[in-house]
């Protein structure tokens, strides 16, 4: 359990998918303008992750290892992945309507959202165990929720700001995102203080 | 549109980094050292090529519904091709590069050029366009690559400056990667006679938001 923790607290905190491994930019810097949208985003994701952890461990253990087929793990992921998410759309859009607009909405953008195929190769190559890995996509999920909300109230503020014109828009979010992301530099080591 | 300025526009006028503002996921993180930030621009321009020629040779042959399934597919295909190569012939850079060579699948300039050009065009045209968007992506991965290394290691492709410059760690961690990243846009925002602060960031820049939302439309309807 305390190995569970350890692993779900480092992938919240200090090995934070966003700001520590550059996973899933695009919709970090696309998707935080607004506090609602970067909820549902990230409510969406921590889904999608959780899925297709659930999915693609048990296709990689029993059917591409023991085959000696590892080395199409990316394209059978990939597809996997894909599948999975249209299928949800559909299903959401057909029998929960409410949901599908406050999170079905940004499910298309979720395939090509590279946190979620990097959370299930990361698991494989890091040899975790079936709860392992569910721990750390969920820790990866939380922790993208944690850097989006952030981000948010943070850009609320930058885009305020009366900056050089050379800096405004795109640049000055970039460097707000660096030291939102230097902030997260200070819990590195806390994970194993916490849990010795 | 000529041949050559469908060569070109990938390097200037329309570069995928730097302009566009697509695949800033290897932007950042492989750009730690020059050398890594060139690997991972020669092995995408190398997918982005192939990928751009197949699709455009099977544009008439795969169904408008499964396009977007179809193309992750032949991407993902020549992904596991490139880490083949690049761990029997360069183990140094395949380590280097890590998972970020397997995200070269879901990297959305690829993607975005397949649905964007190559399902369009034909097979001379895609194959120029997507070596011209390999180029300019490289460029923009070697410009950062460069800076980051000069400051956050104090070397340049590896040969040390010597012991008179102090490296700032700062660059060489993830945040110095966006300080970077965003001090580069502001001079290309100079350059370009502030084109990029009109642009709105995030899923309006990405070429598969029209997917997206051509796809909404069409199952709504």
């Amino acid at each position: 359990m305390k190995e569970l923790m350890i692993i779900l607290f480092s992938a919240i905190l200090v090995e934070n998918f966003v700001l520590n491994k550059f996973m899933g930019i695009c919709p970090f810097l696309g998707v935080s303008k607004k506090m609602s949208s970067a909820l549902g985003m990230s409510a969406a994701v921590t889904f999608v992750m959780l899925m297709a952890t659930a999915l693609t461990y048990p296709i990689y253990k029993l059917l591409l290892e023991p085959f000696s087929l590892d080395y199409l793990r990316v394209v059978v992921f990939i597809l996997i992945i894909a599948l999975f998410v249209q299928l949800t759309e559909i299903i959401i859009k057909r029998f929960v309507p409410p949901l599908y607009h406050s999170l079905g909405v940004y499910l298309p953008l979720i395939t090509t959202n590279c946190a979620v195929l990097g959370v299930t190769i990361l698991n494989i190559d890091n040899t975790y165990t079936f709860a392992q890995s569910m721990f750390n996509s969920l820790g990866a999920g939380v922790g993208f929720a944690l850097a989006l909300v952030i981000f948010a109230g943070v850009r609320e503020r930058v885009d305020a700001a009366d900056l050089p014109k050379a800096f405004k828009g795109i640049p000055a979010t970039l460097i707000a995102a660096s030291i939102v992301s230097l902030s997260f530099v200070g819990f590195s080591g806390i994970v194993e203080g916490i849990f010795k | 549109m000529s041949y050559l300025k469908t060569f070109t526009k990938g390097i200037i006028k329309e570069n995928p980094v730097l302009v566009m503002l697509l695949g800033t996921c290897p932007t950042l993180a492989v750009t730690t050292l020059a050398v890594n930030g060139l690997g991972m621009g020669l092995a995408t321009t190398f997918v982005l090529v192939c990928s751009n020629i197949v699709i455009s040779l099977l544009k008439n042959v795969i169904p408008k519904e499964v396009r977007l399934p179809s193309f992750i597919v032949i991407i993902a295909g020549f992904v596991t091709f490139v880490s083949f190569m690049l761990q029997s012939y360069l183990p140094d850079l395949y380590s280097a590069l890590g998972v970020f060579l397997s995200l070269i699948t879901v990297n959305c300039i690829i993607l975005g050029r397949a649905e964007m050009f190559a399902s369009k065009n034909n097979v001379v045209a895609s194959a120029l366009d997507g070596l011209g968007m390999g180029v300019g992506f490289t460029f923009a991965l070697l410009c950062i690559g460069i800076i980051r290394e000069l400051l956050g290691s104090g070397s340049f492709f590896g040969i040390s400056l010597g012991d008179w410059f102090e490296p700032i760690g700062f660059f060489a961690q993830s945040a110095g990667g966006f300080f970077v990243f965003g001090v580069v846009i502001a001079v290309v925002n100079v350059i370009s006679h502030y084109k990029i602060s009109k642009k709105k960031i995030g899923c309006a820049n990405c070429p598969n938001a029209a997917a997206c939302g051509a796809k909404e439309e069409g199952a709504e309807a």
